[in-house]
C-alpha cells in the first residue's frame, strides 16, 4: 500500500511525501510509483498512543468494553491504548491481564497494552504480582483513582516495579482533603454548593512522588495533572533532574469550572477541571516541555451512572473520540504547539515513557499512522460516538481536524 | 405570575419576582394574622414534599402553607420511601408526575438535586433547601420578614454570621438582598467562610464588630455539632466566645437594629438567649413568614392554571 502525496508530521517538520507499507511496516518515505491512497491535502501523523484509557472490561460492560472501546480509540485516530486496571476484577495478576491482551487480539482494532494494579485490589496493602503482570504484557503500573496511601508501599512499588523495567503511573489525590469534594474548590463550588477539593488536594501527592522518585533515583510518571501549581511542582523537578514524566487532557487545556454551573454531570471528572490560571499553566507545561503528553483518561459511563445527582454521578469523560481535534483546534490552531510537537505529545511521548514501539514515522517503523483532514470543522455529537459512554462536556462544541484513516500494522482499521 | 416552572434558587429570580412573591406573602401574613386559614387558592391541586433531609419547621410549613389554600397534601420522607429501595431520583420524579402532582417541594442533601427533578417532571418544583446550594424559601421569608419592619430593601445594611460556607440560607439570602439592592456583610472563622463569595457581592469581614457595624438586621447562622467534629472550630463554647454575636457585639449595629435566626438557635452559641428573647428579635415573627412566603410560592406557581 502507498499514501501519496501526503502532508506528513515528521520529528523534525512536515513534508509531502509518499509512504510506502509492506508487510505492515513503513518500508519507505520519499516518491513511489503505483496503486495507492491520495493523501492530497490530508495529513499525516505516526498513529497516536495513549497510554491512560479504561476499557472498562472486564467487570463494568455495560458502560464499555474491549471492542468499543478499541472502536472508539480507532475512531479517534488511536493506534494503541493503555488501559488501566480499575476492572472488575482488579488487574492486579496475570489472569486479568492475559485476557484482556487475548480479547483485544480477537477485536483486531488498535493495539491495547493494559496496565496492572499496584497492590492488590488497588487496595493499599499487599504489592500486586508485578512480575507475572508483565510477564503476561503489563506496560506499567497503577493504582488510578487513587493514590497509594502509604509513602513506604510506594517506594517499594516504585523499587520493585523498576526490576521489571515498569514504571509507576500515579494518580495524586490526597484522599483527606479531597474528602468528598467533586469539584474544584472556588468560585463555582461556592456559588453551586457543590463540595470543593482544593489544588493541594493534588499537589501533596504529585510533590510526595517526585520526593520518592529523586531520593530513590527511580522513574515516576503523573497521571492527568490540572493545576497550575502541580505543573509548577513538576517543572522545578525536571529542572534538577529528576525523572518524572507527566500527561494531561484535553478537559484540563479547553474548559474551565465555569462549565459546573450548570451542573451538567458531564462536567464531573476526576480530579476536577479547574480555574483560568490553570488552564493556561497547562498549556504553557505543554508548550515548554513540562508535561511530556496529551492523554485522553477515557473514562467511558452509561447514561444510567450520569443522570442522577452532581455528588453521586460517576466521574469521568468519554475522550478517545475528540481528543485530537480538540488537542489540535486549542494547541496547534491556537498558537501554542506546531503539529510536529503535537505528534510527539500524543504518539512519540508516550511510546517514549512506556517503552512500547511506534511514534514516528521512518522506514522500519511498524505503520501506524493516523490520517487527518485538518481542515474539514466539525460539531461534537456524542451521539456519533462508537463508545458506549457519550458522556461528554463538549458536546455542540466546533472543532478541526477529522480523522479520515487509523492504520494499524499497515492495514486499515478505521475509514471515516 | 412568575416566569420560571420552578422555584430552585433566588440566583436564578428576577427582581420582579423576589418583589412579587414578598408583595403576596405580605398579603397572606395579613390573613393569616386575622387567623383566616381557608383559602381557595390551591383547590383541586396537589402538592408533594419529598424530603430526603430530616426537616421540622420547613415541611411542616410547606404542608400548612399548601393546607390552607385548599390543596391535597402528601408527605413523603426518604427513610420510608423507594430511595430505601434504590430507586433514582429521576424515577421516582417521574412517578409523582403520573400521579399528577401539580407541585413538589423537595429537601435533598445533594446541591442541584431540585434542578435535576425540575427537568425531568411536568410539576413545578420548589427547592426547600439542596445541599449547601440554596434555600429559597428561608432567604424570601427572611426578606419578607424585613420589609415588614424597613420602608424598603433597598439600601438596608445586614450582617450575616455563622457557619456560611456549609450555608444555603447565607447564599440564598445573599442573592436576594443585592438583587432587592441590600448590603450584605458577612462574619465566620475562615475555615467556615466559603471562596468566592466576595465575588458574589458579600462583603467579608474581618471582625464581628467590623460586620454588625451600622447594620439593619443581623443574622446568625446555625453552627452544626458536626463542624466542630470536622475540625472547623476546637468547640462550641470557643465558637460563641470569639464568633459568636452577644450584646456588646450588638452595640455596634444601629439602635434597634433587628435579631433574625432561620432556626433551630442554639441558645448562647450564634445568638445569646438575651438577644433571643429581646425586643428586637424576628425569630418568631419569621416562622409565620414562612408560611405566608410558601403560600405566595405555591400560588404564584400554580397561578396560570386557575
Amino acid at each position: 500500500m502507498i499514501l501519496k502525496n501526503a502532508d506528513v508530521v515528521l520529528k523534525d517538520g512536515v513534508r509531502k511525501l509518499d509512504i510506502r507499507i509492506e508487510d505492515g511496516r513503513i518500508a519507505g518515505l520519499g516518491r513511489f510509483e503505483g496503486e495507492g491512497i491520495d493523501c492530497t491535502g490530508l495529513t499525516v501523523f505516526p498513529g497516536f498512543i495513549d497510554m491512560h484509557v479504561h476499557l472498562r472490561e472486564p467487570g463494568f460492560e455495560k458502560k464499555e468494553d474491549i471492542a468499543s472501546g478499541s472502536a472508539a480509540a480507532v475512531r479517534g485516530g488511536f493506534t494503541q491504548i493503555c488501559c488501566m486496571p480499575n476492572t472488575r476484577p482488579v488487574t492486579d495478576n496475570k489472569v486479568v491481564v492475559s485476557y484482556i491482551v487475548n480479547r483485544a487480539k480477537e477485536v483486531n482494532l488498535c493495539k491495547v497494552r493494559p496496565i496492572g494494579a499496584i497492590t492488590e485490589g488497588q487496595e493499599g496493602k499487599n504489592l500486586a504480582a508485578i512480575g507475572a503482570m508483565k510477564a503476561a504484557g503489563a506496560v506499567a503500573l497503577s493504582e488510578d483513582g487513587k493514590s497509594v496511601l502509604s509513602a513506604g508501599l510506594m517506594a517499594n512499588a516504585m523499587m520493585y516495579a523498576a526490576d521489571f523495567g515498569l514504571k509507576c503511573l500515579c494518580h495524586c489525590e490526597d484522599a483527606s482533603l479531597v474528602d468528598g469534594g467533586v469539584v474544584n474548590e472556588g468560585y463555582y463550588s461556592t456559588l453551586t454548593g457543590l463540595k470543593g477539593s482544593i489544588r493541594a488536594a493534588e499537589d501533596i501527592v504529585i510533590a510526595r512522588e517526585i520526593c520518592l522518585a529523586e531520593s530513590l533515583a527511580l522513574p515516576v510518571h503523573i497521571c492527568h495533572v490540572s493545576t497550575y501549581s502541580g505543573v509548577q511542582l513538576i517543572r522545578e523537578a525536571k529542572a534538577r533532574g529528576v525523572q518524572v514524566t507527566a500527561e494531561t487532557c484535553p478537559h484540563y487545556f479547553t474548559l474551565t469550572d465555569e462549565v459546573i454551573a450548570s451542573f451538567d454531570t458531564n462536567t464531573k471528572v476526576n480530579p476536577p477541571i479547574r480555574e483560568e490560571k490553570d488552564r493556561l499553566a497547562i498549556i504553557e507545561g505543554l508548550r515548554d516541555g513540562t508535561l511530556d503528553c496529551i492523554v485522553t483518561d477515557h473514562a467511558p459511563h452509561h447514561a444510567d451512572d450520569k443522570n442522577v445527582e452532581y455528588a453521586l454521578a460517576a466521574f469521568g469523560i468519554s475522550g478517545l473520540e475528540t481528543s485530537f481535534a480538540l488537542s489540535y483546534t486549542q494547541l496547534v490552531r491556537g498558537g501554542t504547539l506546531t503539529l510536529e510537537q503535537l505528534a510527539d505529545k500524543m504518539s512519540a511521548a508516550p511510546a517514549r515513557i512506556l517503552g512500547l514501539e511506534g511514534g514516528a514515522v521512518e522506514p522500519g517503523a511498524p505503520a501506524d499512522l493516523t490520517v487527518v483532514d485538518l481542515n474539514e470543522a466539525w460539531t461534537i455529537d456524542p451521539a456519533q460516538f462508537v463508545s458506549k459512554g457519550k458522556n461528554t462536556p463538549f458536546a455542540g462544541r466546533e472543532v478541526y481536524g477529522k480523522v479520515r484513516y487509523t492504520i494499524v500494522d499497515g492495514a486499515i482499521r478505521y475509514e471515516g | 405570575m412568575l416566569k420560571h416552572k420552578d422555584v430552585l434558587g433566588l440566583y436564578d429570580l428576577s427582581a420582579e419576582e423576589i418583589d412579587e412573591i414578598l408583595t403576596v406573602g405580605m398579603s397572606m401574613k395579613k390573613l393569616l394574622r386575622q387567623n383566616i386559614k381557608k383559602l381557595p387558592h390551591l383547590q383541586g391541586k396537589s402538592v408533594t414534599t419529598l424530603f430526603y433531609e430530616n426537616s421540622t419547621r420547613t415541611r411542616c410549613s410547606f404542608e400548612l402553607a399548601a393546607k390552607y389554600m385548599g390543596a391535597h397534601v402528601v408527605n413523603i420522607a426518604a427513610a420510608s420511601s423507594s430511595v430505601q429501595k434504590g430507586e433514582t431520583l429521576v424515577d421516582t420524579g417521574k412517578t409523582l408526575d403520573a400521579m399528577k402532582n401539580d407541585v413538589i417541594v423537595i429537601r435533598h442533601p445533594m446541591g442541584g438535586a431540585p434542578r435535576l427533578l425540575a427537568k425531568t417532571v411536568r410539576a413545578h418544583v420548589v427547592n426547600a433547601g439542596d445541599g449547601m446550594n440554596e434555600h429559597p424559601s428561608q432567604a424570601l421569608l427572611d426578606m419578607l420578614t424585613m420589609r415588614e419592619n424597613f420602608p424598603s430593601l433597598e439600601g438596608l445594611r445586614v450582617a450575616i454570621l455563622g457557619d456560611i460556607s456549609h450555608s444555603r440560607v447565607a447564599k440564598s439570602n445573599l442573592f436576594g438582598l443585592r438583587k432587592m439592592g441590600a448590603e450584605v456583610r458577612m462574619y465566620a472563622p475562615r475555615t467556615l467562610m466559603p471562596t468566592g463569595i466576595d465575588k458574589m457581592g458579600a462583603k467579608i469581614c474581618s471582625s464581628r464588630e467590623e460586620a454588625v457595624d451600622g447594620a439593619d438586621v443581623v443574622m446568625g447562622l446555625r453552627i452544626q455539632l458536626e463542624r466542630q467534629h470536622a475540625g472547623n472550630f476546637p468547640s462550641l463554647g470557643e465558637y460563641a466566645k470569639f464568633f459568636g454575636v452577644n450584646e456588646a457585639v450588638m452595640q455596634y449595629a444601629k439602635p434597634g437594629a433587628l435579631v433574625m435566626h432561620p432556626g433551630p438557635v442554639n441558645r448562647g452559641v450564634e445568638l445569646t438567649s438575651a438577644l433571643i428573647d429581646g425586643d428586637t428579635s424576628r425569630i418568631e415573627e419569621q416562622v409565620l413568614s414562612g408560611i405566608a412566603v410558601r403560600m405566595a410560592i405555591l400560588f404564584l406557581l400554580t397561578k396560570e392554571e386557575v
